[in-house]
């Protein structure tokens, strides 16, 4: 079961530059790994994560192994129109997760 | 008179370190002795990643386990209201087992009474999870005094560990949490060593983990054999560090480097 935090402000004035916080709990599995009897651990990364507001994408990122475990990441973006800050986050394995809030412009 | 000047001064020195007893220091969380961004990830709920497990403690607290299908939720309700200053309690004096308890004794207790549900690993993720749930619910209560007669005598066993001198490097927890806090181990400052955050997000763990997690790592540290996980030894210490660090606010879920 993955979690997931977001942090975006409810309500904005048009023009207003909003701060975005997203994290996810993951464990960024590096592939440098061993398990106990010295079988390598698989890579196991988010390797892309993206944000879209309305439709458009406003930030994206490719993650690396360097990134530790449960990623936060912070941006900023200015408020244009009501609608949704939706977030996708991709790992290693294909999996994918969501998450999505509204944000009301004046 | 010079004679008399100098024994006087010994006399005074002898009282200085005499007087390092914790008890007669200002009380510092261990949040004082961290850098401003490490502190700023525990200040903003949105930032501090042991929210993640504070989140699945809430999942977790829903659910129904073992045979009885009860979720904690079935008997406790909410845990905004009925855990509001339960970990402030523990470690507690159990009755029924007639020994001492700590947290997340008390809840592997529940589950395996109650719930009719096998106990939970020390350190698994649902344990842990779980009990910084808990003992979140008390974030900002300050540790108030123990009152149960019946932990006096392990308060007394809890302070002769923290005191004793163990490992290759022959050091006890007082050395440095008593006696060095403010000063560096290498290039980290040691701090008072107050239980108060736990369980914590540590950086270098990249997970949450228990107090017992970070006791066995500085019993580790002095090349000492660490006591095992659950054994009445941490108990004992985990209650004497309570008690040691009375009137400090819980702050679950914590950060710390």
């Amino acid at each position: 079961m993955t979690r997931t935090m977001i942090s975006a402000p409810e309500t904005a004035r048009a023009g207003d530059v909003v701060e975005i916080k997203a994290m996810i709990a993951h464990p960024m599995e590096t592939g440098y790994r061993v398990d106990a009897t010295g079988k390598p651990i698989p890579r196991n990364i988010i390797n892309r994560f993206e944000c879209t507001y309305d439709g458009e994408v406003v930030f994206a990122a490719d993650l690396h192994p360097a990134i530790s475990a449960n990623p936060f990441i912070a941006f900023s973006t200015i408020a244009t129109r009501s609608g949704p800050i939706s977030f996708t986050w991709t790992d290693d394995e294909g999996k994918t997760e969501t998450a999505s809030v509204e944000i009301q412009v004046e | 008179m010079r004679g008399w000047l100098s024994l006087l001064a010994i006399g005074l020195l002898l009282a200085a370190a005499d007087s390092n007893a914790i008890e007669e220091q200002p009380k510092l969380s261990g949040l004082e002795f961290v850098s401003p961004e490490t502190r700023s990830l525990q200040a903003d709920d949105a930032s501090n990643p042991g929210m993640l497990w504070v989140l699945r403690g809430e999942q977790l607290w829903q659910e129904p386990a073992g045979r009885s299908q009860a979720s904690c939720a079935s008997c406790h309700g909410e845990a905004r209201q009925s855990m509001r200053g339960v970990a402030l309690r523990y470690p507690a004096f159990d009755a029924g087992a007639g020994q001492p308890i700590d947290l997340k004794g008390r809840i592997n207790r529940c589950r395996t009474d109650n719930q009719d549900a096998p106990a939970l690993e020390h350190e698994s993720e649902e344990l842990l999870a779980l009990t910084t749930y808990v003992a979140h619910q008390s974030r900002g209560m300050s540790v108030p005094p123990v009152e149960d007669e019946r932990l006096r005598s392990v308060i007394e066993q809890g302070e002769s560990l923290f005191r004793e001198r163990i490992g290759q490097l022959d050091l006890s927890c007082a050395a440095c949490h008593d006696d060095r806090w403010g000063q560096r181990l290498g290039s980290s400052p040691i701090p008072q060593a107050h239980p108060t955050a736990y369980p914590l997000y540590r950086l270098e763990w990249q997970t949450v983990g228990s107090l017992q997690r970070r006791l066995r790592n500085c019993m580790i540290g002095v090349r000492a054999e660490p006591f095992a996980y659950g054994s009445p030894e941490f108990i004992a210490l985990e209650l004497y560090l309570m008690q040691r660090a009375e009137g400090l606010p819980v702050e679950t879920p914590g950060v710390r480097p």
